[in-house]
């Protein structure tokens, strides 16, 4: 149950603001219960065809050729698409948010770069139908070697993955990896009483929504294209959909916004623009939604990181000295991770006050699948590295580790790594109050600090 | 005299169609199935009652849950030509139009919603729980709804709402 602690921060509430801890029926909950609730796959549409995606059985293969001969003349098939057929095929969603350059082919030309990844897509009067032909689709394909590892991916000789960037990284601001320096941290180790030296890793992670992927492309009579989606990102959706088709954004219609579990997998502009690309070229409506397996396969998921934090540490508690070298594993191409390792280096070194600090964030380009959103992308498995890291710190040094975190926590007037000053910290109040809440024993000077206090203050 | 089938019919293939006859909802309905359709397909595509929702499409997620002769049933899995003589409960079909089922009720009023997509399923798990025990305890709720996956992880309101509601029925029965 929600609490309103409200000795914290009295003096800056105010008592009008009385949302927090009020239980206020959801808007959209009498749909839920009843089922009338309208997921884009509830719509009723008349004639409509569906569509199915072939997909590259390698990691990484050149294609030499594709036959979409025997599944054009397969039963109830009506289109055959292919990377020819798309007006843009090469984008980045993140586009007009400036991230550049365009690294993705909607549908594979000439190379596939991930396991997975769309070659043809074939639209039949059924599903059966569909995947039938899909199943007749001939691709010739020459396999190349793959590079699975991110430290693997930048070492000299590595496999090309993906031509658009040239090399296995983004570049940010023409350095190959985003960075953060502050004061010195070969000072701050040298006058440091212990140096830790860990490694961290995490594997990606699928959002496995029960709702997969999915959305249906409807023809309207004025020649505006209606897409009903269960994108989160409608406007992405729509802004990508327009390049990649090469029609007026106004051409392009978006709707939905119930979405049957997002969790930031259904972030990727994927389904749609394909889905309205055979809507305009058959002028029927078409239904393109993931299978569970495509889901669990080939949608985005939380990207794998690894994390090396080196830290100095002195007997007293205070940290002197953070090097931090991260590592996004991107997939094949670009999507949100850019943007992901940027939130990573953002959230270094962690909500503390360290005097040195040396960060390198690298989103490295692999022969996985593209990573992109989830649920706090590019802090959460940062924050599961830096707190076992204080935790590991507070153990060598024999403090308490709510103590040891109080000691370094970043208060209010504190200069942080990235050169903004801290205001409005509460870190320390919301240990104080966890503590409480866990029953957890804090020392008298624990028990006495503030966010608006050096420590012993 | 029967046909063989597929047959052609103005130069496309027509395949052979199953007639079922079948009570949905209280109300008896006829309708010719395709070979291979499943009662899923039936119920959302033909009869357009779209709480039963498609999560995986083999029998895995539970979202596709209903009731067939009082059973919970998978739609996802269940031939629609096995639905011949069968009766079967939607959620649409679990209250009259207008009323809430005290689940539907306790699932909105203990916040056991959140996207929507699993809520069908777990209510019909719930009905079918509460059909055959309507005193469950704790441990029974959970092995009912443990072939219903919700992701985003409201399984403890879940767990509330079908015990709420079992109270609230049972409230109404001694009354």
């Amino acid at each position: 149950m929600v609490q309103h602690l409200k000795e914290f921060f009295a003096a800056e509430r105010s008592e009008e603001v009385s949302a927090v801890g009020q239980s206020t029926a959801r808007s959209d909950i009498a749909g839920h219960v009843t089922g009338r609730t309208q997921f884009y796959a509830d719509r009723q549409v008349r004639g409509l065809l569906h569509l199915r995606m072939v997909r590259s059985p390698h990691h990484h293969a050149r294609i030499r050729g594709v036959d979409i001969s025997a599944a054009e003349t397969a039963p109830g098939v009506v289109k055959v698409l292919t990377h020819r057929d798309v007006p843009a095929n090469i984008y980045t969603i993140l586009k007009l948010i400036q991230v550049e350059p365009d690294d993705e082919p909607v549908l594979a030309d000439g190379k596939a770069r991930y396991l997975g990844e769309p070659v043809v897509a074939v639209i039949a009067e059924s599903e059966a139908a569909a995947r039938e032909a899909a199943g007749k689709v001939r691709v010739d394909y020459e396999e190349l070697a793959p590079v699975l590892d991110v430290e693997e991916a930048l070492k000299p000789g590595a496999p090309l993955v993906n031509e658009y960037h040239g090399h296995n990284y983004f570049t940010y601001e023409g350095h190959p990896f985003r960075r953060i320096r502050y004061g010195d941290v070969g000072k701050g180790f040298a006058m440091a009483d212990h140096i830790v030296e860990e490694r961290y890793q995490s594997s990606p992670i699928e959002h496995a929504p029960v709702e997969t992927t999915g959305c249906i492309g409807v023809p309207e009579a004025n020649g505006r294209i209606t897409c009903y989606s269960n994108t989160q990102a409608l406007f992405f959706t729509l802004d990508n959909a327009a390049l990649i088709l090469k029609v007026p954004f106004q051409k392009l219609r978006l709707v939905g916004g119930t979405v049957g579990g997002g969790f930031g997998g259904k972030v990727d502009v994927i389904v749609e623009p394909v889905a309205m690309l055979a809507a305009m070229l058959t002028n029927r409506p078409v239904k393109y939604a993931f299978t569970r397996e495509e889901e669990m396969q080939v949608s985005s998921p939380r990207a794998a990181e690894r994390i090396y934090i080196k830290d100095g540490v002195m007997k007293d508690g205070r940290i002197v000295a953070r090097q931090i070298r991260l590592y996004v594993d991107s997939g094949a191409y670009s999507r949100h991770s850019p943007y992901g390792t940027t939130k990573a280096a953002a959230h270094m070194p962690g909500p503390y006050t360290i005097p040195n600090v040396h960060v390198d964030c690298h989103c490295v380009y692999t022969n996985r699948t593209p990573s992109s959103a989830m649920r706090g992308f590019g802090v959460t498995i940062a924050d599961f590295a830096l707190e076992v890291q204080m935790d590991k710190l507070a153990r060598l040094l024999g403090m308490d580790p709510i103590e040891f975190r109080m000691r370094n926590a970043y208060r209010d007037g504190d200069m942080k790594a990235h050169g903004k000053e801290t205001s409005g910290a509460a870190l320390v109040e919301v240990m104080q109050a966890a503590a409480k809440m866990a029953n957890w024993p804090l020392s008298p000077a624990a028990a006495r600090a503030s966010s608006t206090q050096r420590w012993g203050g | 005299m029967p046909r063989s089938f597929p047959r052609r019919l103005a130069g496309a293939e027509i395949m052979a169609r199953i007639p079922v006859t079948f009570i949905l909802n209280g109300a008896e309905q006829a309708e010719f199935v395709e070979a291979g359709a499943v009662a899923a397909d039936v119920i959302r595509d033909k009869f357009a009652l779209t709480a039963t929702k498609v999560g995986c499409a083999q029998g895995t997620c539970g979202a596709c849950s209903i009731l067939v002769d009082g059973e919970l049933q998978l739609a996802c899995l269940i031939p629609a030509a096995r639905l011949e003589g069968a009766s079967v409960t939607t959620l649409e079909g679990l209250a009259p139009a207008s009323e809430l089922h005290p689940l539907q009720r306790a699932f909105a009023e203990g916040f056991a919603a959140q996207c929507g997509f699993c809520t069908s399923g777990m209510i019909m798990a719930g009905a079918a729980l509460l059909a055959r025990n309507p005193d469950p305890d704790r441990a029974a709720v959970i092995d009912a709804i443990s072939g219903n996956i919700c992701r985003c992880t409201g399984y403890e309101p879940i767990i509330n709402a079908i015990l709420s509601a079992a109270a609230t029925m049972r409230r109404a029965k001694s009354a």
